[in-house]
């Protein structure tokens, strides 16, 4: 177990280290505006002056050597039109504590709601209209096939025109809270209810499940001990990656409820041209990606002992 | 010896004669004796011993129009492609980029659903309708065009990953390293720099959308590779090329239209995305998600809504089509389900 998580560890640092690097790379090809908050006034010596001074004009290896130095050291380096002048640390502080809130409550939430979505569904399959399924399958087809970005609108739009919600994010009043967080569960708990029901399904129609069963074990503890458990195995490698897509999600819902979060900040970003902001978020949400699959593949490890990265055998 | 010989074949004889007997008695009796009567011996019909009529195609086929649901999106998705394609040429239809003017020479903007303009005309006073398909077929280019990148080059990868034991390890650290970036940062940073546009997002989105259709055909190409059939063919000295194109890829056609149907709400998807941060389509390339991010910016006042109410539905009908089709198609195209 040590053994595979270390090398886990090992191997997420160096894809880390790579994807790090083509990002960086990558980053160059930024249009030069956005290292300038006033591109059209100055002139093209000055531009250049600028460029030198900021080492863009250096050679690729040269930049990422002092980029790595500097990241080492814990800098992100500074905004050039966002807040000019201000340190990228400053301004991620600011927003991370809100997009962290955001996140953690949807996350919990749509765990909740997606397990007993999940359950019901598959105890639904047993009866005979199979009605929590069918209303489960239509609110799964909706989420996975519609664009995030539209019904996330959708959500909004009905949310503020017939419920009465504010449309907009405003800390004081905790109504406004209820429609970014629906927003942000809603993807993952039709995601979870979906591979819940598959898996418990599945299960069910195991041949230990039908021995259980014919020695009269009460089906209620069947559903607990075994389909339910054995169900969520598979699932467990998805919680640290629904975390970090809540935050992936919350890049689109936090601009359109105008939360002060850290995905607004680089739909702004980018809205705004400011290259140092939307580098440093940019090579962020790539490390979070990382390590949430890392993390899945840790707890998928913790929770089911057979795996390994061992090479199978056998293969000709 | 000849004398058993001879008693054997006169057994024979003997009770080829009582038979012969008991048949022609037997004529003569009632029709249900004729059940029992010897059949003629019909070449073609011995040759068809033990030989199934199963078809993979027909069975598929048959199992997807099983499905109503599946076969009503089908019917709603063929109407829909069918009609945004000979929307333009039907009488009497506008242009989706030119601006109405009203009698007193001021623009038609933000006229509600008449007669004249279906669906209304914009804030600028272009019509709605027209825009509405026009719109359509910009995100159905972008989505099919995805599609096809993504079948291409992920066949391509995923026959030489799962085929050549050699580039096996390369193609895994490859995917292991690729698959680690998030797919909404690349489209975000790949709309950044580039010039935003059509080929833009298309670029954007096939860059890795190819790894998912890859590592799936390297694990099916990984189990068939070694059956016996495939062995055979290259005992026979088939070529690879050919071993690859006829031996292999037939099987997983059914899994790679479903990717491919799956592909398509995904892409138009993420060119409302884009649209809605700023790096998309500008408004003279009418699009689903340009049409999409004006009606949401005018959502606030309710004369104005159907301009979001109306691109919203178009493309949930779209979306929602491709996704079930492709899901039914994949139930339906695996021969489990092909037994009753």
């Amino acid at each position: 177990m040590a053994k595979y998580i270390l090398k886990r560890v090992l191997r997420a640092s160096v894809t880390l280290f790579i994807i790090i690097t083509i990002l960086f790379s990558l980053l160059r090809l930024m249009p030069i505006e956005g290292y300038f908050d006033n591109f059209d006034k100055v002139s093209s010596t000055e531009i250049q002056v600028k460029l030198n001074s900021l080492g863009l004009n250096d050679p690729l290896p040269k930049q990422l050597g002092r980029f790595y130095n500097q990241l080492l050291h814990g800098d992100l380096g500074t905004s050039n039109i966002y807040r000019r002048g201000v340190s990228i640390n400053t301004i991620i502080a600011e927003k991370i504590p809100i997009s962290v809130k955001f996140g953690l409550i949807s996350f919990a939430l749509s765990l909740v709601m997606g397990l007993a979505l999940g359950i019901w569904m598959a105890y639904s399959t047993r009866t005979r209209f199979k009605i929590g399924d069918r209303l489960g399958t239509v609110l799964i087809v909706v989420v996975q096939a519609v664009p995030a970005a539209v019904y996330h609108i959708v959500i909004q739009f009905v949310g503020s025109q017939y419920a009465g919600i504010p449309m907009l994010f405003d800390e004081a009043r905790p109504i406004s809270y209820l429609l970014p967080i629906l927003s942000l569960s809603i993807g993952n708990t039709a995601y979870y209810a979906m591979w819940l029901r598959r898996y418990m399904v599945d299960e069910a129609n195991k041949d230990y499940v039908l021995l259980a069963r014919a020695k009269g074990v009460p089906s209620g503890a069947i559903s607990r001990r075994h389909i339910f458990r054995n169900a969520m195995v598979p699932l467990v490698q998805y919680i640290p990656g629904s975390i970090l897509s809540t935050l992936m999600g919350s890049l689109y819902v936090e601009s359109l409820y105008s939360i002060p979060g850290m995905g607004g900040l680089l739909v702004t970003a980018i809205k705004r041209q400011d290259n140092t902001l939307v580098q440093a978020l940019v090579l962020i949400y790539a490390v979070v990606s990382i390590l949430g699959l890392l993390f899945g593949d840790i707890m998928m490890a913790i929770v089911d002992p057979r795996i390994s990265l061992a090479k199978k055998e056998g293969s000709r | 010896m000849s004398f058993f010989k001879k008693s054997a074949d006169m057994l024979g004889d003997r009770l080829n004669e009582k038979l012969a007997r008991d048949l022609d008695e037997s004529a003569v009796l009632a029709d249900e004796a004729l059940a029992f009567s010897f059949a003629e011996f019909h070449p073609e019909a011995a040759e068809r011993g033990g030989y199934s009529n199963y078809s993979y195609w027909r069975a598929t086929v048959r199992a997807f129009f099983r499905n109503k649901t599946a076969v009503f999106f089908l019917c709603l998705m063929a109407a829909t492609l069918l009609f945004t394609f000979i929307q333009p040429l039907l009488p009497g239809q506008k242009d989706p980029l030119e601006v109405h003017y009203g009698e007193w020479g001021l623009p038609l903007n933000n006229v509600p659903p008449n007669g004249e303009y279906w669906f209304g005309t914009n804030s600028i006073g272009q019509d709605l309708w027209s825009r509405i398909w026009a719109g359509t077929r910009t995100s159905l280019f972008i989505g099919f065009s995805v599609a096809v990148a993504e079948a291409v080059l992920g066949i391509l990868a995923g026959v030489l990953w799962g085929y050549v034991r050699k580039l096996d390890f390369f193609f895994t650290e490859l995917y292991n390293v690729l698959d680690n970036i998030p797919q909404t940062l690349l489209l975000i940073l790949i709309s950044y720099i580039m010039h935003p546009g059509v080929s833009t997002i298309i670029f954007a989105l096939s860059l890795t959308g190819w790894l998912g259709m890859a590592r799936f055909i390297r694990n099916q190409i990984i189990i068939i590779r070694d059956r016996d059939y495939n062995l055979a063919s290259r005992c026979l000295g088939v070529p690879t090329r050919r071993v690859i194109f006829r031996n292999l890829l037939p099987y997983l056609v059914s899994v790679i239209t479903m990717r491919m149907a799956l592909a398509i709400p995904g892409a138009i998807g993420s060119e409302v995305f884009v649209t809605y941060i700023g790096i998309g389509l500008p408004v003279s390339i009418p699009s689903l998600g340009n049409l999409i991010q004006t009606g949401r910016s005018l959502m606030q006042m309710a004369v104005l809504r159907y301009q979001l109410i109306f691109p919203v539905a178009v493309l949930a009908v779209i979306t929602i089509s491709f996704y079930i089709i492709g899901n039914s198609f994949a139930d339906a195209a695996d021969p489990k389900n092909h037994v009753n």
